[in-house]
């Protein structure tokens, strides 16, 4: 009994002792080095939201979360297939990226002060511009947010959007009910199913989750844009040479749809005479070996899965089914917020 | 041990002394697991540290910015994290002891059923343990949600039953009594009748065991307790200063607002915690039931007791000595598949604490931590509650 006991007590001791030391070698440094050896990507993705990151009957991922990952696969390892996703639950989505179950989290994530300092992540820029609004049945008569004083709505817990409820609601001195659901997915059902009155995500989300009710006609969004939700992938913190390269791979996308650069005619303009194209692209310079990637990581990216605008058009915007305006997103020089740090 | 010792002082070194041997060993499994434990600590530590991410229990004084639907005692986004974790845990003791009630009765009814010599009761009652006990609890708890929620109409159109009592999709809105404060004399009268009705019982007690009389002690109870009140209540109200006043739910553009609000999540919880459990719970009143020698229940027969008597006085007494300690187990059992309420947004200990709370402080560790010391406290006092009652009904031997 006492030699069972004393097993019992090693076994366990191993495996908390296990547990930690495995979180501990994950967060260190050296990410780049264990995707390498990995051979993939590990990346953090929704669990399903149209447009931003779903898998299909085959379990084929696509969307535009998922193609930045693709994109940071596409310049490790020179091929945006070499990823792999994990679904994840707001709830768990910080927890996974801090246990190093994922290498990085593409998972339209708002980035906030607390996330960034206290989380034990860091965030690599902003890949949309977004913000929180409502969804209400037609039939309730509400034309704007205003009016919701005393509504049941239907949120997703452990998100920023449920804190904006809870201020946006107390600074207009109006009452509400609260359904919170763990997943997207039970959210929204709730919301269809009559639960509650108005449902509440990021404005995008919403004319996602709109595709998906039973009656997709019936519902309108408010006008109302209650938050600011700038939506960028996160990494661990302490790891920069990490930090920097998905923080360049987004900067690239950008680039390259400012330069014209697009998946189609990357081979050509290998052969620009546009110094800025040239040190894009590698041609010129070898700004991709500063991140400890090849010289041509930026043209790797484009073949892979195009520029911005590329993938924004093909999974968010009007050649897709969610027709969402480029608006906040739109290059800097069309009026919108996507700037591309120059590589130089 | 005590044969070891009553025998005079062995010759042989400390190493071959078992009594000196079985210390060593103690000391040395406890010194290990110290050290384990404290390693464990301090590398979690270390690597939280290097992480840079935020430690400690100081995040229960900051203020939390969401709002729970369901709330027990007062609170708002504007409390702290430490209210919500309260929050939610009085939550899970709401639905966890509102669900132990019903589904030991309902256990108990079905459990009986089972053995029923009416043929139809006994299947219904056998189908209806084999259905539930096969099917999975989480199934179970979406199904009555979904159910519950599509089989209701929408606030416009509220199932009015009189009387300020109405159901929706929104939930069940009754009444809610307000009090006034210059009430005394009906809450006197209350305390009357409840000290009434123990009087009257104690002294029914003492008539049956001197006489053998029986006495309505049941209908006397509920006389006392409720009818007291109640006349006092109509006196007041007659007298024309009502002392109890209700606030009914009104319709607003969304809800129905104000009076008491019973939430669609809380009825689906306690519905699929209930009749799942009760299925188990009846397997284990047939058990005890059929423990009890056959002889017990004809010689109640014998003496002339008729069936529920002999039921109630002579079959159950016995069998709960079987019965209460598995009975212990489904208590735990509920109390903790209590928490499958994240799957339907009820805010229990952890769809509050280790969802939101986690989330937005990001401190895994010590959210898991306090949750799984909550559910470890809850189902000890549960078990030794339960052990207590297990000593007293034992059978006594003399």
């Amino acid at each position: 009994m006492k030699k069972t006991i004393a097993t019992l007590a090693v076994g366990l001791g191993v495996a908390l002792a296990g547990a930690t030391l495995g979180a501990g070698s994950a967060s260190a440094q050296a990410t780049l080095a264990n995707v390498k050896q990995k051979g993939f990507l590990q990346c953090g993705a929704n669990t399903g939201l149209a447009g931003f990151g779903v898998p299909d009957a085959q379990g084929n991922w696509s969307g535009f979360d998922v193609d930045y990952c693709r994109a940071v696969a596409a310049a490790v390892f020179g091929d945006p297939t070499k990823v792999r996703f994990t679904p994840l639950a707001a709830k768990d989505r910080f927890t996974a990226l801090q246990s190093g179950e994922v290498d990085v989290l593409i998972r339209n994530t708002t980035v906030t002060m607390s996330r960034d300092t206290a989380l034990g992540l860091h965030f690599t820029g902003v890949n949309y511009y977004d913000g929180q609004g409502f969804m209400v049945r037609k039939k309730l008569g509400v034309s704007s947010a205003k009016e919701l004083n005393g509504a049941s709505i239907c949120t997703q817990q452990g998100t920023t959007t449920e804190l904006n409820l809870a201020d946006y609601f107390r600074a207009n001195n109006m009452k509400y009910e609260v359904v919170a659901f763990a997943s997207s997915d039970e959210t929204f059902k709730a919301y269809d199913s009559g639960r509650c009155d108005a449902f509440t995500t990021d404005a995008s989300g919403l004319y996602a989750e709109r595709l998906r009710a039973s009656a997709p006609d019936d519902h309108i969004v408010l006008p109302e844009v209650i938050s600011k939700e700038p939506l960028g992938p996160g990494v661990r913190k302490g790891d920069g040479q990490w930090a920097d390269i998905v923080t360049w791979v987004g900067y690239a996308l950008v680039n390259a749809e400012e330069l014209g650069v697009t998946k189609a005619n990357v081979d050509q303009m290998m052969k620009s005479d546009n110094p800025e194209v040239k040190r894009l692209l590698g041609v010129e310079g070898s700004f991709g070996e500063g991140i400890g990637l090849t010289k041509d990581w930026a043209a790797r990216i484009v073949k892979g899965v195009g520029n911005y605008g590329e993938i924004f058009e093909r999974n968010i915007g009007e050649g897709s089914r969610l027709k969402i305006k480029r608006g906040l997103n739109a290059l800097w020089s069309k009026g919108g917020l996507q700037y591309g740090m120059p590589i130089r | 041990m005590s044969t070891i010792a009553s025998r005079p002082p062995a010759k042989a070194s400390l190493v071959n002394d078992p009594k000196v041997r079985g210390i060593v060993y103690q000391v040395v499994l406890v010194a290990v697991l110290v050290a384990l434990v404290w390693a464990a600590a301090t590398n979690a530590i270390d690597n939280l540290r290097a992480a840079k991410i935020a430690s400690g229990f100081g995040f229960l004084e900051s203020t939390s910015g969401f709002d729970i639907g369901q709330t027990l005692i007062p609170y708002s986004a504007t409390s702290t994290y430490g209210r919500a974790f309260l929050v939610g845990l009085l939550n899970t003791l709401l639905v966890a002891a509102i669900g132990i009630v019903l589904a030991t009765f309902l256990g108990f009814v079905v459990g009986v059923a089972r053995l029923s010599s009416n043929w139809i009761v006994a299947r219904v009652a056998t189908v209806y343990v084999e259905l539930i006990r096969n099917l999975p609890l989480l199934l179970q708890l979406l199904f009555w949600y979904i159910a519950v929620l599509r089989a209701l109409p929408e606030p416009r159109a509220s199932l009015n039953a009189g009387i300020g009592v109405f159901l929706n999709n929104r939930g069940l809105y009754m009444p809610r009594p307000i009090v006034a404060p210059d009430s005394w004399l009906l809450m006197a009268s209350l305390a009357i009748g409840v000290v009434a009705a123990i009087a009257y019982s104690v002294h029914a007690r003492r008539k049956q065991a001197a006489t053998g009389e029986q006495s309505p002690t049941g209908r006397a109870a509920l006389g006392f307790v409720v009818g007291l009140p109640l006349l006092v209540w109509l006196l007041l109200a007659l007298l024309g200063t009502n002392p109890i006043s209700f606030e009914l739910p009104q319709q607003t553009r969304f809800n129905l607002n104000g009076g008491l609000q019973v939430f669609p999540e809380f009825v689906a919880l306690t519905l699929g915690l209930t009749i799942y459990t009760a299925a188990f719970i009846a397997e284990i009143v047939r058990a005890g039931i059929l423990a009890v020698s056959r002889g017990q229940t004809e010689a109640a027969n014998a003496l002339g007791l008729r069936s529920g008597p002999t039921l109630k006085l002579v079959v159950i007494p016995q069998a709960m000595r079987v019965i209460i300690p598995p009975l212990t187990s489904q208590y735990l059992n509920l109390t903790k598949n209590s928490s499958l309420a994240v799957v339907i947004g009820y805010p229990d200990l952890v769809q509050v604490f280790m969802g939101t709370v986690l989330n937005q402080t990001g401190q895994a560790i010590e959210c898991v931590a306090i949750t799984m010391a909550v559910y470890l406290t809850i189902s000890i006092v549960t078990a030794t509650v339960m052990n207590d009652y297990n000593r007293r009904k034992a059978l006594v031997e003399r």
